[in-house]
């Protein structure tokens, strides 16, 4: 696919990020940790520096400019809170942006359904539910309930799917969540270090269909801190850190600077201080 | 191409031409705020997934409890008896209102459903702001969806006051009907108003807090356990503005008219003048306000 489209003049966008900055704001940091004195001083202080008034600013995400083509996979790397699963719900547009904009065709999807799920209901409903949540209408939902429930192999050690999810172990939990989610065809798919769910079976089988995804979408965005995974998916890798884009190319050389930056590219890289 | 950058890739002659190329190939701007007609559109669109989610919160709710289901009958009883134990026969409010029974338990009900739906509306966006930054979907969705899941509840509430009206004698008349278009009006307006305060709750839920007492002080006047005629019946040196203030409140109408569709011995002449105009009225104004006020700052959910 990548071929085809390289071989014209011009390769389609199909994601733009221009000098994008994303800005978190926490109340409550400073001044003995959300302490009275301190919310009051935040309220009277409305109109001074935020700063001062015990708003924490975090810039998670720095001038990041990137284009991205159709038919492309880009993993998304950098070591713990560098910015880049807030830089894929930004994309998503589920993160408003500070400063820059981004341009999308349609709309990107974060593979990912958890949030809508309950654990007091059944996996059965959860299946419905979650299809829903992600704009699936009902006869989509009914057409692959089998497909989903089969992937998940959630049903291979008795009846578990009419059993509310909060009885599933941890495994059988993220094995149905990512099954219900990677049952719908997305355009652009953001995938947030999905792979790393459950036993080795099920991690293959998840690779096997993020494989035929991409297939079918136009662009693949990876989080992941798996650098094997990257390099089996991905061509093409852009390395956050501290929030700014330090490196944009093909994925095995960027992964190659990247661990030798880790310092060792079989150790996982160490968490950055919060 | 690939080299360790100090400064963001594709030179900065470059960006002048990212926003051109977005253009030439009709990219949209990421999480931009839809027109207000598509925003209905898409809205409609997602209908099924509202449904659902308010069925699935209601099951959710007493999943855990040994009773169960039981439980959505249950807890408006207790609140009914509750409620009767302290203004019927403590405070013996109940002088001067026949019926008192139906007349307070309907009151209980339908002021239930404003409440919660209201209180479920603050907490829609900020109590749910991982599924707001997980998925996409119009966030009107939330708001509505929780004051579906109370009118659900509240179906309940209507089953057990359907009961406890025949039992104390009052019979069913032609005039039960009127529950319908009674309920849809006041759905309306729960709707409306939750989605305001889920804006406001969603920027600010120190709100949250708040509201339980903006809720009681409303509660109390709204004529929940007293008739609010009777009262004005008996304070005639009262100003007429506070008279025209106190019947135009949106619950007490809301209140009034389910009474009189419900209990015969609560007559048309209880009722504050011209209270269809007022009951529809006050569904418009919160409802197409609350949704515009809303989908206004549509962008903005799930900031941190």
């Amino acid at each position: 696919m990548a071929e085809n489209t390289a071989l014209t003049d011009e390769r389609i966008p199909t994601v733009i990020a221009d000098r994008v900055d994303i800005v978190y704001r926490v109340n409550g940091t400073t001044g003995g940790r959300g302490s009275a004195t301190a919310a009051l001083n935040r309220m009277l202080r409305r109109k001074a520096s935020e700063k001062a008034a015990g708003t924490r600013i975090v810039h998670a995400v720095k001038n990041v400019s990137f284009v991205a083509h159709k038919g492309e996979a880009i993993g998304l790397i950098g070591t713990n809170g560098s910015g880049k699963s807030t830089l894929l719900k930004a994309i998503a547009g589920l993160l408003p942006v500070e400063r820059g904009k981004i341009y999308t065709d349609g709309q990107p999807s974060l593979l990912g359904v958890n949030a809508a799920l309950m654990s007091d209901l059944t996996g059965e409903r959860n299946v419905y539910l979650g299809g829903l949540a992600m704009g699936m209408t009902r006869e989509q939902i009914k057409e692959r309930y089998q497909e989903i429930v089969d992937f998940s192999g959630i049903n291979e050690k008795g009846d578990f799917i009419s059993l509310p999810m909060r009885t599933y172990s941890s495994g059988m939990g993220s094995r149905l969540r990512f099954s219900i989610a990677a049952a719908k065809d997305h355009d652009v798919l953001l995938i947030d270090e999905a792979l790393a769910t459950g036993d080795a079976k099920f991690r293959s089988r998840s690779a096997e269909r993020i494989r035929q995804m991409r297939e079918h979408a136009g662009t693949v965005f990876l989080v992941s801190h798996s650098n094997s995974s990257i390099l089996e998916t991905c061509e093409r890798a852009l390395w956050l850190e501290r929030g700014e884009l330090r490196m944009d190319g093909p994925a095995e050389d960027v992964i190659k600077a990247y661990e030798e930056f880790t310092g060792d590219g079989k150790k996982k890289p160490k968490p950055k201080a919060a | 191409m690939s080299q360790v950058l100090d400064t963001p890739p594709n030179a900065t002659a470059a960006h002048e031409d990212l926003a051109a190329l977005a253009a030439r190939h009709g990219l949209s701007v990421s999480g931009a705020r839809p027109s207000l007609p598509e925003y209905i559109r898409q809205l409609w669109a997602r209908r099924h997934f509202i449904s659902a989610f308010a069925t699935a919160k209601l099951t959710a709710t007493y999943s855990q409890a040994k009773l169960g289901q039981l439980w959505q009958v249950m807890t408006p009883l207790l609140n009914a008896a509750v409620y009767y134990f302290i203004f019927g026969v403590l405070l013996g409010t109940k002088r001067g209102v026949p019926d008192y029974v139906p007349f307070l338990v309907t009151g209980v009900f339908v002021w239930t459903f404003t409440q919660s739906s209201i209180m479920a509306g603050t907490r829609a966006i900020s109590g749910n702001i991982g599924l707001v930054r997980a998925l996409h979907f119009p966030r009107a969705a939330l708001p509505i969806s929780f004051c579906i899941q109370q009118l659900q509840q509240l179906m309940f509430s209507m089953a057990v006051l359907a009961v406890i009206l025949l039992a104390v004698g009052v019979p069913p008349a032609v005039s039960w009907v009127l529950v319908v278009p009674a309920l849809v009006l006041q759905f309306v307006f729960n709707a409306g108003v939750s989605m305001v305060l889920a804006r406001i709750g969603a920027k600010t839920p120190d709100i949250a807090q708040l509201m339980p007492f903006v809720l009681r002080t409303w509660m109390y006047v709204s004529g929940v356990m007293w008739s609010i005629d009777n009262l004005l019946k008996q304070h005639h040196g009262w100003p007429v503005w506070l008279d025209d203030v106190l019947r135009a409140n949106p619950a007490a109408v809301y209140i009034d008219l389910m009474r009189f569709a419900l209990i015969d011995s609560f007559h048309a002449g209880q009722l504050p003048p011209h209270v269809w105009a007022w009951a529809i009225g006050w569904a418009l104004f919160a409802g197409v306000g609350g949704f515009i006020y809303f989908w206004k700052a549509e962008e903005t959910y799930g900031r941190g």
